[in-house]
């Protein structure tokens, strides 16, 4: 566990983390890395994955049931749409130039 | 065993902010979510063989439920990521992230169902004495926000894909949600002090419906500041979770995309001049009477092949493309259009509003998605002094972000909102659809000025024949 100041920490380091990292990026990134950003969260997968695997009444488990189904959701939809936007960047990125 | 699996949640975190970082630049944006993506499945993998799960008392079971929810709602999720369209995925990042939200909320109610059990079994005297106080009170605002973004972000998606239109559901609804807000809180502090599982219950629908009602009048127009937010307070919610569960990697991803989001969130705000209270409060659109319309004069048809030649003799245009564009799938006949102007020696440059799509620089993906070279893409700043150098300026599917009431009329909405200055070139070409208000409700004068011709009909349609026009000169 982590427990109460150390936490506190991890808190303050991450929004710093966070407000620095997005503070640098250009207007046309916005999108994809809001998309980015959604799939990071989908994390939330592993802690659903917590709630139903400790599970122990049937209630426990059909909520578990739902937060995972939700968390994977996240994560996975938030991967594929983030990857295939940026996957249209790529060719525009190899001509800086244009070729017109 | 327990220090590989910590390790690995280790690992996902930097993968996670490393791959974060390198989202923010065009060239490595492609490694990041690969990176990104790795950790999250190495996360996801070792969490089969933790401890506490392999362990537990119905683990056999557990571990199936687990992996046939992830096959429903990853195979979903799948799915439909592979196939909505470009211009749909400002909705989808808002039902992605929803249910995002949805699981931050359904971790604490599970966590609230054990503590309650125990309370009642009389093992611990209350929540906050089954999970520890720190515990309880970050579990309940995670539960709290998770819910909200969860449901706010459902009707964000209903909105979005056209499935709601209306933006008035009660009459006073500010006071309501206000009231509503108020019995939230109160219900989420009566479960620190609750013996069973009513208050509990009645905090998850009330914090369902506030969600509801928030949502629900803010107008279109305002969505992607909605959907930034949301994004934001998920990762809160999920931080929060973290710290329930002591899981670090949820606790750092949870609260570097909280603060991210709320920075974009700001950002997007700034660009349109609105604070994001007032995107809550004001509701664009849905109140406007009948002080904006009527003034105006006649709007004044052009057809495709004069708007052609006018715009094959220009020395400069500049098109202004909107959403409407895209939804037209205008996109790729506008670029070989570009391509016709080019080759007869007009300087050709688009002209993209910070707010233009649906989210910021989502008008960026949809113009590279149809191979139009990044140094024809000029931003508002850079573009607008360049108007009054420009012979034709062609708005298609734009509206709101060309509105003229914004800079000279305080009685508008959209008062304040910086906006691109196409009325100030020679001549103003709009291709639209019908003569209906823009996306937000709002009239535009712009419409109705001596210097605009509208061609109307469907973007594709329309740009089509203006290749033919250009063609054939």
């Amino acid at each position: 566990m982590i427990e109460g100041l150390a936490a506190l920490y991890i808190f303050m380091l991450a929004g710093f983390t966070g407000f620095e990292i997005i503070s640098r990026v250009p207007v046309i990134l916005h999108t994809p890395l809001m998309s980015g950003s959604n799939f990071v969260h989908g994390i939330v997968l592993v802690g659903a994955m917590f709630a139903l695997g400790i599970a122990e009444t049937p209630a426990e488990q059909v909520v578990g049931f739902i937060a995972v189904l939700l968390g994977a959701g996240n994560a996975v939809g938030g991967y594929v749409v983030t990857e295939r936007m940026l996957e249209m960047f790529k060719p525009s990125d190899k001509k800086p130039g244009g070729e017109g | 065993m327990e220090l590989l699996i910590q390790a690995s949640y280790f690992a996902a975190a930097v993968l996670f902010i490393l791959g974060l970082k390198q989202m923010s630049s065009p060239v490595t944006a492609r490694r990041g979510i690969v990176w990104a993506g790795a950790g999250m499945l190495l996360a996801t993998l070792v969490t089969f063989v933790a401890p506490e799960i392999t362990g537990s008392s119905h683990a056999n079971i557990n571990l199936i439920l687990i992996i046939i929810a992830i096959a429903i709602g990853g195979g979903y999720a799948w799915w439909s990521g592979k196939k909505v369209a470009m211009t749909d995925m400002p909705q989808m990042i808002a039902m992605y992230n929803g249910m995002g939200g949805g699981a931050a909320a359904t971790i604490a109610a599970v966590e609230l169902l054990k503590a309650t059990d125990e309370v009642e079994r009389g093992l611990a005297s209350s929540i906050p004495d089954a999970l520890g106080a720190d515990v309880a009170i970050l579990g309940i605002l995670g539960a709290i926000i998770g819910t909200i973004s969860f449901s706010g972000s459902i009707i964000a998606w209903a909105k979005l894909d056209g499935r709601l239109h209306r933006s008035k559901l009660l009459p006073a609804q500010h006071l309501v949600n206000a009231a509503l807000a108020l019995a939230t809180v109160g219900f989420a502090i009566s479960i620190y002090f609750a013996t069973d599982l009513t208050p509990i219950i009645v905090f998850y629908l009330l914090a369902l419906v506030l969600g509801i009602f928030i949502t629900v009048p803010v107008g279109g127009a305002d969505m992607p500041v909605i959907i930034s937010l949301f994004n934001a307070l998920t990762g809160l919610a999920v931080g929060f979770e973290g710290y329930v569960l002591g899981n670090a990697a949820m606790i750092i991803a949870g609260i570097v995309v909280g603060s991210a989001g709320s920075l974009l969130t700001h950002l997007m705000a700034v660009a349109m001049n609105r604070s994001v209270a007032n995107v809550f409060f004001a509701g664009v659109g849905t109140d406007t009477g009948a002080a904006a319309t009527g003034e105006q004069g006649e709007m004044k048809e052009i057809q495709a092949q004069d708007a052609g030649i006018m715009m094959s003799f220009a020395s400069q245009v500049v098109i202004i493309p909107g959403y409407g564009m895209a939804v037209a799938q205008a996109q790729h006949k506008i670029w070989e259009l570009t391509q016709l102007l080019i080759d007869r020696g007009v300087s050709v440059k688009f002209a993209i509003h910070p707010v233009a799509g649906r989210m910021p620089g989502h008008m960026n993906v949809l113009l590279a998605e149809a191979g139009v070279p990044y140094d024809l893409i000029y931003d508002m700043e850079d573009i607008n002094a360049d108007f009054k150098n420009t012979t034709v300026s062609l708005v298609i599917g734009a509206n709101d972000v060309v509105n003229p009431s914004a800079k000279n009329d305080s009685s508008s909405p959209l008062y304040g909102m910086p906006i691109l200055d196409a009325m100030n070139s020679d001549n103003v070409i709009v291709i639209k659809r019908g003569r209906g208000a823009g996306f937000s409700g709002v009239e535009n004068p712009l419409f109705f000025a001596d210097n605009t011709r509208m061609l109307f009909g469907d973007g594709q349609k329309a740009a089509n024949e203006l290749i033919q026009a250009v063609k054939e000169l």
